[in-house]
């Protein structure tokens, strides 16, 4: 089929192939395109100007611009997991098959209920939610907040995960060329003729930026350059790559698309590229600001270059007769190109007044009517442009004629892409003569060496004319701001600066009215800029019509912050290959896969997944940890240590080192004995514990909590190497190197004894707070007759390739003893039984040894430890601190983990008081009834006393202080 | 994102590789301290916006502590050198003096 | 379909110790009794079958055949006499893998912050890789890398899916 869309040019278009048609779908409709189109180029060319519609009062939008800055035509495109909304049509390459769904419409974009707004209007002025939902307060929470969040936000956000690939890359340049256009090519030349290592970024897939389109010999310039730099080895050209982000010393973040709405390539969609750059040269070129004249938002209302480039680029006509309205020259430039596309062009409307030079020459020589002084005082048609009525330019807006037309091409001049100079402090400078805000190449963002490190080239820097034609000079611009310059309220009220948010020049007005005086407030109050394109055609003349409204020149008004994005990026090209399995780091013990195989549930600690539970047959969680905890109490079971942190401490002065690190002594530990310590940080806070065994004269084993092994041997190194770098320690975190397992039950010693060795286990030789080493089944291993569950345990370390080994041959060896592998919970479970605390359930951060009990772990004979000043600050001493107790639950129900023990009376803020807190809180299966550990206020001297504890859902739970020590208080059996 | 160099290992790190470890030189009170004294050294930070001094550790490369000089304005490093320094060397000094020269040292040499 | 980018595979029986001490007095004695020479700041020097790494400026790393390694324990233990240091064995903290193949160095790029295309010959680079920490060197043919045991799964996951077949980094 060789059927050709009405609006596609019979000749012209030099990023289209006219041989390859594109079929897509567009709300519903099947449609045809070609290779080398955008979205927008392909639905303007099937007469698709209605593309969208705006957030606040569902105007009918058609395309504004033809790049990156389009705020209007925003589609949701692909299906499912790939759909993504507020894709720009301007930028996206049709891809055959693509379905495009227009956005913040319903039932249609032509039927638009939402529409409704629209006459709304004058209801619903800039501050309107402000001042309009503030009484009565509570209706905000339950009544507007819920009703205006359902309309709040465009597009809609996919439901599915995403199922694309993504990834990152770094990147290293001496410079860093972003652009790749006229002056971002001779920039790279230049640089690497130097022999800099340079990399050129361009957003599009096309080189040159605008210089092909509006240079007579443009392409032909280009295609030069890119030769001369395609020969260069130190030169990388990159297209489709989005400088997204300027950071702190030449940080510089990239979006590269490279299988984009494309799934079936098989490779990552998109790249993100974290590039480090010596310099950045910023050659971005500079975006085309509207004209604010009445309904410039009316579909078929384009920018001039936009106009231009679906002429040209595309082989698009927009429409069929197209009005000019322009403060510069630049505009002509569409003119003539329309003209010579065989398009009608009634005039061209131009606000100044005697409009000479070369290009309004030639348009006037190809016949089109030059009006110079003359404005537009408001233009015709809801869905799409009909006509326009002229007025004199400094009236207020008195019709002189009205001009029929399909399109209004506008320019208000150009505004330099300034962002990522911007990103990263870079300041600016109000160029009066050009009406712009250019980068002040004296104030640029700064490198590590204290020297700029960016630096703006062509039209970027303002310098209008590099990607132009050099034949054709250019009288100069006259700023516009408001069109005709005096137009009365009713006009300004229908002037859009902000074509997304719908935000008009009598917004700004009334911000500024009210106070809004710095452009910042002014911005959030009205929500000028703060759509989804950020303001890129906006902000400048939402920014020029407030310091009018102040009466302040535009410098003094200054500008919002940039901030990157520069474009949106998708939030799964952040995460890159973090995602699935590779989301973080699972560290697994050595004997991981037989937990997995043996129905293990697992919990994460840190980065660590140790078994909860094992589940066997239908059992749930709870049931499993009471019969593991029953088996351990009565037989033997297994628990996986392997994640207990295992730091070596060795050297002369290792004794000396840890006595400053630990609460107590640790100098005088005997070898082959082992000891509990406390660690505390400086502000005394408990931060750690674990049980510390003397392997040797000179070398010390830190055990230290499975969360703890890094951050405490980083906390040992900076002791070590910032405040005792003379003492003589090494140390060695070898948590990964040694598989460690818990044996615990009577049963326990009678089973190790099957497995064979060297080692004699008996309590003589081998008594409770010893250690041991030799051969275990046949497996070189260490030995700690440690108990951190209340029995008869040893905990056996082996190198960690032998850990399975030792787990099976445990597991084979117990078997008629009844040996079951237990979880984390049943450990929990078992220490709370016996007092025993547990770091991060006891201990929160502000808990000092002594709130728990914990002052036979705290040497009173040495002078300093490390946290022992903090704990003689006052309220360290204070005896007002809550104490540990145990708590014993009146009505046999487990008390919340958490909960709160109300005290008489309330506190300032009229909340009752309370008096303590519940930091464990168990079903004991030994015991057959809920332990509970807490912190009271005089605690300890409160024993019997019963506690209210207000429990979710209402109702209070009592339960009398008691001691801590549930279960063996002589300790017999760990001892046995 | 900064970019340090560690002096112990002379490896230019970005600070995805490092982990800060707040204000440098500060100096350690102990049990013998008064009240006053060590609140200063547990709370106490200058946090000035300009020239400053951090420790810094290269903690997924040579896990060495180091010090850094900068400007937590312009983010310009004048120099990073070793842990074990009791005040900045006179080469930093010189560096900072030479970006910032109404910048005073506010510690007395010993 | 085309090919990954770089084969990666782990490389098990490696024996590997942990020295530290202070290279400035020892540092000669322990390459000698390593059987190697004294690598230089952030460079590892090999014999083809074994390596010393310098880890830090008081560490190093030997990395040797499995069998090699209770007599290289020795003879360190042995080097350091009269001196404080450490000799420990951490061949089972560790996961050894190595990338080979011609992009072998996209594979590295895109997972750690260094410039992989230029990392000279000799030199050992600890970084991290995505997020987990590790220590790259070049090989014949490609890189070793070296991280922790407990998070092999997750560094051969991510190797793996940054070799995916045509995802070079070469411009396109």
């Amino acid at each position: 089929m060789t059927h050709t869309p009405p609006f596609r040019l019979s000749s012209g278009g030099r990023l289209i192939d006219r041989a390859w048609q594109v079929p897509f779908r567009f709300d519903g409709r099947h449609l045809k395109g070609l290779t080398g189109d955008t979205i927008a180029s392909a639905l303007l060319a099937n007469g698709q100007m209605l593309m969208g519609r705006s957030f606040k009062y569902h105007r009918p939008r058609g395309p504004l611009a033809s790049g990156a800055e389009e705020p209007n035509a925003l589609l949701g495109l692909g299906q499912g997991g790939r759909f993504e909304p507020n894709q720009r049509a301007t930028t996206t390459a049709l891809t055959q098959g693509m379905v495009l769904r227009p956005q913040n419409c319903w039932p249609s974009l032509d039927a638009d209920i939402g529409a409704i707004n629209n006459w709304l209007a004058p209801l619903l002025p800039a501050g309107f939610y402000y001042k309009t939902f503030i009484q009565p307060r509570p209706f905000w929470k339950h009544l507007f907040e819920p009703v205006i969040r359902r309309s709040a936000g465009l597009g809609r956000a996919p439901t599915e995960a995403d199922p694309d690939r993504y990834e990152q890359a770094y990147g290293f340049a001496d410079v860093v060329v972003v652009g790749g256009g006229i002056a971002g090519l001779e920039a790279a030349r230049e640089a690497a003729e130097g022999g800099a290592t340079v990399l050129v970024l361009e957003q599009s897939p096309v080189w040159g930026g605008r210089t092909p389109t509006d240079h007579p010999g443009g392409q032909g310039a280009i295609d030069a350059l890119l030769a001369d730099l395609r020969a260069r080895k130190n030169v990388t050209l990159r297209r489709n790559t989005m400088a997204t982000g300027l950071y702190d010393h030449g940080y510089l973040i990239a979006r590269e698309a490279l299988a984009d709405h494309d799934p079936n390539q098989g490779i990552p969609r998109q790249r993100l590229w974290r590039i480090r750059a010596g310099h950045v040269i910023a050659a971005t070129g500079a975006l085309e600001r509207p004209l604010s004249f009445a309904c410039n938002d009316v579909p078929g209302v384009m920018l001039a270059s936009a106009v231009r480039d679906f002429i040209a680029d595309y082989g698009v006509a927009p429409g069929r007769r197209i009005v000019v309205v322009t403060n510069n020259d630049d505009a002509y430039r569409t003119a003539i190109i329309a003209k010579r596309a065989g398009l009608d062009v009634p005039a061209i409307i131009d606000a100044r007044h005697n409009p000479a030079g070369a290009l309004p020459d030639e348009a006037r020589a190809l016949g089109i009517t030059v009006l110079g002084g003359t404005g537009i005082a408001k233009v015709k048609g809801h869905r799409h442009v009909e006509a326009v009525v002229t007025c004199a330019y400094h009236g207020e807006g008195a019709p002189l004629q009205t001009i029929d037309c399909d399109v209004v091409a506008m320019s208000g001049g150009w505004s330099p892409v300034v962002h990522l100079y911007s990103h990263c402090g870079g300041k600016l400078t109000w160029d009066e003569a050009g009406a712009m805000f250019r980068p002040d190449p004296d104030r640029p963002p700064l490198g590590p060496d204290g020297k700029g490190n960016v630096t703006c080239l062509g039209a970027a820097s303002g310098n209008l004319t590099c990607a132009g034609d050099l034949e054709h000079p250019e009288a100069p611009i006259m700023p516009v701001w408001v069109m005709p310059a005096r137009a009365p309220y009713k006009l300004r009220a229908k002037m859009w600066l902000d074509f997304q948010n719908d935000v008009k020049v009598t917004d700004v007005e009334l911000a500024a009215r009210e106070g809004y005086a710095s452009v910042e407030h002014t911005k959030r109050y009205t929500t000028l800029g703060m759509a989804t394109d950020q303001g890129k055609v906006s902000n400048i003349n939402g920014l020029a019509v407030l310091s009018g409204t102040l009466d302040q020149p535009i410098a003094a008004t200054g500008t919002t912050t940039f901030r990157p994005p520069y474009t949106p990026l998708t939030l799964a090209t952040i995460a890159a290959e973090a995602k699935a399995e590779a989301f973080q780091p699972l560290r697994k013990s050595p004997m991981h896969s037989w937990h997995e195989a043996h129905g293990a549930s697992f919990e994460p600690i840190g980065q660590w997944r140790r078994p909860y539970a094992y589940l066997q047959g239908t059992e749930d969680r709870h049931a499993a940890v009471h019969r593991e905890i029953l088996a351990v109490r009565r037989g033997v079971g297994t628990l996986d240590a392997s994640t207990l942190g295992k730091i070596v401490v060795k050297g002369p002065d290792a004794g000396r080192f840890l006595d400053m690190l630990y609460t107590n002594m640790m100098s005088n530990l005997g070898i082959g004995k082992c000891r509990y310590g406390l660690m505390c940080n400086e502000n005394g806070f408990l931060m750690d514990d674990g049980v510390v065994a003397r392997l040797a004269e000179d070398t010390w084993l830190c055990h230290t909590t499975t969360g703890g092994a890094d951050r405490i041997h980083g906390h040992m190194e900076d002791w070590l190497q910032c405040e005792w770098w003379d003492w003589k320690v090494y140390t060695a975190n070898l948590t990964e190197q040694y598989a460690q397992v818990a044996v615990a039950g009577p049963q326990a010693r009678t089973l190790l004894e099957r497995l064979g060795g060297s080692i004699d286990l008996s309590p003589e030789a081998l008594p409770y707070m010893q250690w041991a080493e030799g051969d275990l089944a046949g497996i070189s291993a260490r030995i700690f007759r440690i108990s951190f569950s209340g029995e008869l345990s040893f905990e056996i370390a082996v190198p960690s390739n032998r850990g399975l080994e030792l787990w099976e041959r445990l597991h084979q060896a117990g078997q008629d003893l009844g040996i079951t592998p237990y979880g984390t919970e049943a450990m929990h479970v078992m220490r709370a039984e016996k007092g025993f605390i547990m770091i991060g359930d006891e201990t929160d951060g502000t808990i000092i040894p002594q709130d728990l009990g914990l002052e036979w772990a705290i040497s009173k004979k040495k002078a300093d430890y490390i946290g022992k000043r903090a704990q003689s600050r006052l309220h360290m001493k204070d005896g007002n601190r809550w104490k540990l107790v145990g708590l014993e639950s009146l009505d046999g129900r487990v008390i919340p983990d958490g909960a709160h023990a109300v005290a008489e009376g309330t506190n300032a803020n009229g909340q009752r008081k309370v008096q303590g807190r519940v930091t464990s809180s168990y079903h004991s299966p030994t015991l057959d009834r809920p332990i509970a550990m807490g912190l009271v206020h005089h605690g300890p001297a409160r024993m019997g006393q019963v506690l209210d504890f207000p429990i979710p859902g209402g109702g209070v739970m009592k339960a009398r202080i008691v001691d801590p020590v549930f279960y063996d208080r002589e300790g017999s059996r760990l001892h046995g | 994102m900064l970019i340090l160099t560690c002096p112990c290992c002379g490896v230019a790190a970005e600070e995805t590789e490092l982990q800060p470890g707040g204000e440098a030189h500060l100096k350690r009170v102990g049990p013998g301290g008064s009240d006053d004294e060590f609140e200063a050294y547990l709370f106490a930070r200058k946090n000035p916006k300009g020239v400053h001094f951090e420790r810094w550790r290269h903690a997924y490369g040579c896990g060495k502590w180091f010090l850094a000089a900068r400007c937590t304005a312009t983010l310009q490093v004048f120099g990073t050198y070793k842990a074990q320094t009791p005040h900045p060397p006179a080469e930093i000094v010189e560096k900072i003096r030479e970006a910032r020269p109404d910048w005073q040292p506010d510690w007395s040499a010993e | 379909m085309a090919e990954t980018l770089a084969t990666i595979a782990r490389i098990p029986g490696l024996g590997m110790l942990t020295i530290r001490a202070d290279l400035a007095r020892a540092g000669e004695a322990l390459a000698e009794a390593a059987g190697l020479g004294l690598p230089d700041t952030t460079q590892i020097t090999t014999d083809g079958s074994r390596s010393l790494g310098w880890m830090s400026p008081d560490e190093l790393l030997l990395i040797l055949p499995e069998a090699e390694l209770p007599e290289a324990h020795e003879a360190l233990t042995q080097a350091l006499m009269g001196e404080h240091g450490l000799v420990v064995d951490v061949s089972d903290a560790r996961a050894v893998f190595d990338v080979t193949g011609p992009h072998a160095a996209d594979v590295i790029a895109k997972l750690a912050p260094v410039d992989a295309a230029h990392l000279p010959e000799g030199h050992l680079r600890r970084t991290r890789m995505a997020q987990t920490a590790a220590a790259i060197w070049r090989i014949q043919g490609g890189f070793r890398v070296i991280g922790f045991r407990s998070t092999a799964d997750y560094l051969g996951l991510i190797l793996t899916n940054a070799a995916l077949p045509g995802s070079t980094l070469a411009p396109r």
